[in-house]
């Protein structure tokens, strides 16, 4: 898997560093700080949680975390622990790469882009306005609030308790039907089919994610 | 009725073992004044070895002793006494009580014997079957790996006498097995899940049109020689429901209809909510909890224009590796185990039924709901 990793990114252009064990990871990072992390949460020395929580006492850049389907929680907790995304094992080297290089333009990108384009869609955070297809998109506060958030960490997954707790608040982290019916309001008012959604990605059991195709 | 004799508890057992000696006993006694006292002996031996052909061996033993005893006292001079008058007589006496109990014990012994052949043949059975299906798994699983092993071979080897469309084409074999092998890894591990008895299901929320579209979406190349049509109930309430359980439930019927059922054929999915049958469950420990929960019935049909099932077999193939007998080679027999188990977890019920020109799968699931009109939009 290692070797594999290494080629891909290599042959896409990124330079590589890699380590077997949590021990050697952690010690690369510190001696060379990367500009990403992909974290595996399966390593042989410590668990992924420990290692993310060690690197996040002093790492800001973005950690990618690497785990197995139908293992939910771990995913969840390690978003909610400081990892930007996350990859399910087997993955496509498309959808690595694409992870990679949305978390990567994420934190260049940290002075606020006020306009998020995305194709058909313009969402202008400071004008608070969205259109689609050229139109402006009528949004009430809520949902534009629940936009805007996925909006500003486009290509990046939000969790479904952190987009209740940032829409609604901290009380409502249980509620997720609030969280479905606005996504399902959003999707009709700014997807061309609300059935097959681009923008507004489900991430089955951990959360939403807007993409913008770019 | 031989195998349900054996079966009874060891109380029944006695009782009527004592009852038929008793039985044999009064019967020989209304007519003692016609029979010797020796036929006797032979009637109650005989009543003996039949308890012994389905009895345990301590009814047996007892009822050995206790025709014994009767013999003695109700038919052995001085008639009435468990004196015994001659010696010829005690040694009679002696000789049935030995006998009695030879026959119980050996009776009882061949009938043992007996089981543990049947055991061992349906052991033998199983094992069998066990085979054949791990032969068949086996073979789902090797082929994909066959198939990788054989590309990268020819890959690394000397590529001299590979073409570029060549060396494509392997790759796209590796990548086609891979994907393959991953879906029947999965669904043996949702096998696995199942059969350790860990599936607990994490229940949240669930849009039922953001999850049969997903699903139909992620099937997108599988379906694409299929008519779907998709029918989901308006203003549907959300349900409470394990999501990536529910996904892989719908997405093996799915997948099923699109193998199983001629191309061009029509595939329909309904959604709807069964509010007749509203009960409250014991969601919660607490009691208040308890009263304000409303619970419906989540109903979804699956539906094609396939070949149907053959009617004797319905009951069957939800079992564990079950294959039709004229099914085509391929495919684990696990993918509607896996949603007879997982709709199982929710508590729900799935049910098979052929329709005139195809077949009907129907899950009803009962589920808490949000009452999604009452929200706050503003």
């Amino acid at each position: 898997m290692r070797r594999l990793l290494e080629i891909t990114l290599e042959s896409n252009s990124f330079i590589v560093e890699s380590a077997e064990t949590a021990r050697d990871g952690l010690r690369i990072a510190a001696n060379h700080p990367p500009d990403l992390i992909i974290l595996d949460l399966g390593l042989p020395d410590e668990t992924g949680h420990s290692v993310l929580k060690k690197l996040r006492e002093w790492y800001t850049k973005p950690v990618i975390i690497l785990s197995v389907q139908s293992n939910e929680e771990d995913i969840v907790a390690a978003l909610d622990n400081g990892a930007n995304d996350y990859l399910v094992k087997p993955f496509r080297t498309g959808e690595l790469l694409a992870r990679i290089r949305s978390a990567l333009r994420i934190s260049i990108a940290d002075e606020q882009n006020t306009v998020v384009d995305a194709g058909n869609l313009q969402i202008d955070l400071a004008a608070r306005m969205v259109r689609k297809n050229n139109e402006t998109v009528k949004l009430t506060a809520t949902e534009y609030k629940l936009l805007s958030l996925l909006a500003q960490h486009e290509g990046k997954v939000l969790t479904h308790q952190y987009l209740l707790r940032e829409v609604w608040g901290p009380g409502y982290i249980n509620q997720s039907q609030y969280l479905r019916v606005f996504i399902a309001q959003l999707r009709k008012k700014i997807e061309l089919d609300a059935n097959r959604p681009q923008y507004l990605i489900t991430e089955s059991g951990v959360g939403y994610r807007f993409i913008s195709g770019k | 009725m031989l195998q349900r004799l054996t079966k009874l508890s060891s109380f029944s057992q006695f009782l009527i073992s004592i009852a038929l000696v008793v039985l044999a006993a009064a019967g020989c006694f209304t007519v003692s004044a016609y029979i010797d006292h020796r036929v006797v002996a032979l009637i109650l031996l005989l009543t003996v070895s039949l308890i012994a052909i389905v009895f345990d061996i301590v009814p047996v033993l007892t009822a050995a002793t206790l025709s014994a005893l009767i013999w003695n006292f109700f038919f052995i001079q001085p008639k009435f006494t468990f004196h015994i008058g001659t010696a010829e007589d005690a040694f009679l006496f002696l000789m049935y009580f030995v006998i009695a109990l030879i026959n119980g014990v050996l009776t009882n012994r061949i009938r043992r014997s007996e089981q543990l052949v049947r055991e061992k043949e349906k052991k033998e059975k199983t094992v069998k079957l066990y085979n054949t299906l791990l032969n068949s798994l086996s073979h789902e699983l090797k082929t994909p790996i066959a198939a990788i092993i054989g590309a990268t071979d020819n890959l690394l080897s000397d590529s001299s006498g590979l073409s570029e469309e060549n060396k494509k084409q392997l790759v796209e074999e590796i990548s086609i097995a891979s994907l393959r092998l991953n879906q029947q890894v999965e669904n043996l591990l949702s096998m696995s899940r199942l059969e350790s008895g860990f599936i607990a299901p994490k229940k949240d929320w669930v849009d039922m049109n953001e999850l049969v579209y997903n699903v139909i979406n992620r099937l997108e190349n599988a379906l694409k020689n299929h008519k779907i049509q998709i029918s989901i109930e308006e203003n549907l309430p959300y349900y409470k429901l394990d999501y990536g359980l529910m996904e892989q439930v719908l997405y093996n019927l799915l997948y099923n209809a699109s193998i199983y059922t001629p191309p061009y054929t029509e595939i329909q999915i309904h959604v709807k909510n069964n509010a007749d049958k509203i009960y409250k469950l014991d969601l919660d420990i607490h009691d208040q909890r308890r009263i304000r929960t409303e619970t419906n019935f989540l109903v979804i049909t699956v539906e094609d224009r396939g070949p149907g099932f053959p009617p004797e077999e319905i009951g069957k193939v939800f079992e564990k590796f079950y294959r039709l007998s004229n099914a085509r080679t391929g495919g684990t027999g696990l993918g509607l185990s896996i949603v007879k188990g997982f709709v199982e977890s929710h508590n729900g019920t799935v049910t098979l039924e052929n329709v005139p020109h195809g077949a009907r799968f129907t899950i009803e699931i009962p589920a808490e709901i949000s009452h999604i009109n009452n929200l706050k939009n503003e």
